[in-house]
């Protein structure tokens, strides 16, 4: 009787791979630190822009969810990171040759990853845009965003929509940090890609003179698109509708992930 | 018996290996070795460079009679090919070769827009700008942009000599009125003309000389009133020219023979004045009232696009983000390949390897940024010229300069991506740090939109640019700022807050405060 028949034939169930995934994620320190690092920077640095943001007239023009999220700007770069390192660390370790071996449907293996990413970061940027509304919602009445202003009141569906906008934005990141992270294989070469994608699209608007160039670089950028699911007002005059803005941003995380996946499957480890 | 002793053979460490320079040489062997990290600081050239094609597709950005974008007017440039305004109300006569011209003001009052009745003319109230102006001048003839030299009285800022558009001087300080007035005098001795003042009309004191090339010897000499442009300090309705000066002259006296006065509006009626200025004459008083202004244009003051020749630098951000990947890189691969302890047994005096580290990578970063701009630059003047987009002049030195502080930029980032590397010791958490450092001051200070009504004029972008690495970026400016022009300079026009070489000194300053926090940990911690 040989060793092998004794065996059960190997079974690679997706809620192993959930499950040995979350324990990786769960006992690295590393991640921890950069979700709680995507909460303070963005409700830090919100709060200090809510602070400086002045009312003056009903035709101020300000958006006080925009001027709110402020802080969505740095706090994406930590939560980037966070996505980039959940596939970046495996291959700087050479761990990744240790979990295809146990794992060999790879793309089972990234889903996994993708689903277990999601989750705590989901939560952090949750925590990140309420305490961002939240401290919104109290500076901002005292910095002349009043109803006599035109800013009736900071708690409409509109702004709901904006919250779920940012949250839904921050997430979208993370994955698609995931996914050029496993289609480049590098940490450092990841998160250069990915910041480039977010923030020099925004650059270049700024810069090119041409309106049509800049309104149509405000629609393809990851982070331009973003911000326009949170605004509140002004939305007609926006390059995108809110929800087109989180469809492009959604565009960006599949084919990213598409591309991770694609890579992972069709080439060594 | 005895046994000789033998001292085992030892390897000296000869003195070569022991200068710094000898490590500067290990380190940069590491550098051009590794493929990806050469084709990297190649794409910050390439980047920046090809930006230049995008940056200066400089298109129209005026907006036409009905609401949507037309062609800009051209810009009216004055002696020097510089940018200017040139509208207001100019009472003068003919003169030939040298001579004097001598007046009393007695009178500086002004109107303001304070809105706007339907579609008729403006409101006005009381009210006079800071610049404000109104005196004697001497002008090559009456069309926009000529030569000129002026001597003025102002809203707040004293009797002031002016000349060429881009020229200021002081003379007596306070405010003209009927009982302390001015006198003002303006002497032209072929292509130089001088100006003094005096409170009582026997005392003179120099003001300034202007020097006017190639001034013609009939010239236009006479009186003028400028309200000075839009401040949004001072108008609620938005108008480029929203003030009235109103000058009243007494004592009027011309060493040319005199042949009579005539008024003229410079600028004609396309000038943007919304109503041409007036002459009267009443009891040995003459009294000159007109909007309009007569200085350069610069900042918001300037309709057209701006931005000058920086606009072929907008790129670097495009190049910096390779840079710094490779610079945080530069250290963070010898921790992630455990190369560092080799690196440490070869070199036991930690704070040398670090300085050699950031010599190499500051050198690399400065080449590349000196190539990529003085490329950038060679690419980006003829498409600006040919664009329209090239508005103001910028001098050999100013070149110079942007071209040195953008590689000095490059370099200070480098090696701050270095000094980050080496603390944190993982990629991308230092990769995300410095670009995050860098670029989003940047990205939000443009960010709030226009600048919110009534925050006056004042230097672009706010604390974003002044206490970040960011503010580097101004060593980049290439247009000018005039305390004599009260405008809007933004970023959006291509103002940072700082000067040039203050803006680069606080990104030195973070990377000489983080390579002595990184150097004090490498010598600290274990590896």
């Amino acid at each position: 009787m040989s060793l092998t028949a004794r065996l059960a034939p190997p079974r690679y169930l997706l809620g192993q791979a959930l499950h040995a995934e979350w324990t990786k994620f769960r006992t690295v320190a590393g991640q921890a630190w950069l979700l709680a690092g995507v909460v303070t920077l963005t409700v830090a640095v919100g709060a200090a822009a809510a602070s400086a943001a002045r009312c003056q007239s009903a035709t101020c023009g300000l958006d006080p969810a925009t001027v709110s999220f402020t802080g969505i700007y740095p706090g994406q770069a930590a939560a980037a990171v966070a996505g980039v390192l959940a596939i970046g660390n495996e291959y700087s370790t050479g761990l990744i040759r240790l979990s295809l071996t146990a794992m060999p449907r790879r793309l089972t293996w990234f889903f996994a990853k993708a689903a277990v990413l999601t989750g705590p970061v989901l939560t952090a940027a949750a925590l990140a845009v309420a305490g961002a509304a939240l401290a919104g919602r109290l500076i901002l009445p005292g910095h002349g965003f009043t109803p006599a202003h035109g800013y009736a009141s900071l708690t409409s569906a509109t702004d709901f929509r904006a919250d779920a906008g940012a949250v839904l934005y921050l997430t979208l990141i993370a994955l698609l940090s995931l996914g050029l992270a496993a289609a480049v294989r590098d940490s450092a070469a990841a998160i250069g890609l990915v910041l480039g994608v977010l923030y020099l699209f925004p650059l270049a608007a700024n810069v090119v003179s041409n309106p049509t160039l800049a309104r149509h670089l405000d629609q393809i950028g990851p982070l331009p698109a973003g911000l326009d699911a949170q605004a509140t007002i002004g939305v007609r005059g926006l390059p995108l509708t809110p929800w087109q803005g989180l469809g492009v941003v959604a565009l960006w995380t599949a084919g990213a992930l598409l591309l991770g996946a694609l890579a992972l499957r069709f080439r060594d480890a | 018996m005895t046994t000789q002793t033998v001292t085992p053979a030892r390897s000296r460490l000869t003195p070569e290996r022991e200068s710094f320079w000898y490590l500067v040489h290990a380190e940069w062997t590491k550098f051009r070795t590794v493929r990806g990290w050469v084709i990297a600081v190649l794409v910050t050239i390439a980047a920046i460079t090809a930006f230049v094609f995008v940056a200066t597709s400089v298109s129209s950005s005026c907006v036409g009679t009905d609401g949507r974008p037309s062609a800009c007017p051209a810009q009216l440039t004055g002696p020097g090919g510089v940018p200017v305004v040139d509208a207001f109300y100019f009472a003068h006569q003919p003169v030939a070769g040298n001579g004097a011209i001598t007046a009393q003001v007695t009178s500086l009052a002004g109107q303001v827009e304070v809105g706007q009745a339907g579609t008729g003319a403006p409101q006005m109230g009381p009210g006079l700008q800071p610049w404000s102006k109104a005196g004697i001048i001497i002008k090559e003839n009456t069309s926009q942009g000529s030569a000129y030299a002026a001597l003025m009285v102002t809203g707040s800022n004293g009797v002031r000599m002016q000349w060429d558009y881009v020229n200021d001087t002081p003379g007596l300080t306070g405010r003209v009125s009927a009982s302390s007035p001015r006198w003002l005098r303006l002497v032209r001795d072929g292509g130089t003309i001088t100006g003094y003042d005096s409170a009582d009309g026997t005392h003179w004191s120099l003001v300034g000389t202007a020097t006017l090339p190639g001034l013609t010897s009939t010239v236009q000499a006479g009186l003028f009133a400028a309200g000075s442009l839009y401040d949004s300090r001072f108008c609620t309705y938005d108008s480029s020219f929203c003030t009235r000066a109103t000058g009243v002259f007494r004592h009027i006296g011309l060493s040319w023979p005199a042949t009579g006065w005539t008024g003229t509006n410079v600028g004609g009626s396309n000038s943007g004045v919304p109503e041409p200025g007036t002459l009267r004459r009443h009891a040995g008083e003459v009294t000159v009232a007109s909007f309009g202004d007569i200085a350069p244009a610069a900042g918001s003051a300037y309709g057209g696009q701006g931005r000058s020749l920086q606009r072929a630098l907008d790129g670097t951000f495009f190049g910096l983000i390779p840079l710094i990947v490779v610079a945080a890189m530069f250290i963070t691969a010898e921790y992630r390949r455990g190369l560092i302890r080799v690196s440490l047994t070869a070199a036991p005096r930690r704070g040398r390897l670090l300085a050699a580290k950031a010599v190499v990578i500051g050198a690399v970063g400065f080449v590349a940024g000196l190539a990529a701009a003085a490329l950038a630059l060679a690419v980006g003047t003829p498409l600006l010229l040919r664009a329209g987009g090239l508005a103001w002049p910028v001098s050999l030195l100013t070149e110079a300069r942007m071209i040195a502080g953008t590689g000095a930029l490059l370099a200070v980032a480098a090696v701050l991506a270095l000094a980050i590397g080496t603390i944190v010791r993982r990629s991308a958490p230092a990769v995300a740090i410095v670009i995050v450092v860098i670029v989003v001051p940047y990205l939000l200070a443009f960010h709030p939109g226009p600048q919110a009504p009534g925050s006056g004029p004042g230097g672009g972008g706010g604390w974003e640019l002044q206490v970040t690495p960011a503010a580097a970026l101004s060593v980049q400016q290439a247009v000018p700022q005039f305390h004599q022009l009260l405008a809007t300079y933004s970023l959006d026009v291509g103002y940072y807050p700082l000067a040039p070489w203050a803006g680069l000194t606080v990104e030195c300053a973070w990377a000489a405060a983080a390579l002595a926090l990184a150097s004090y940990l490498l010598r600290r911690r274990d590896v």
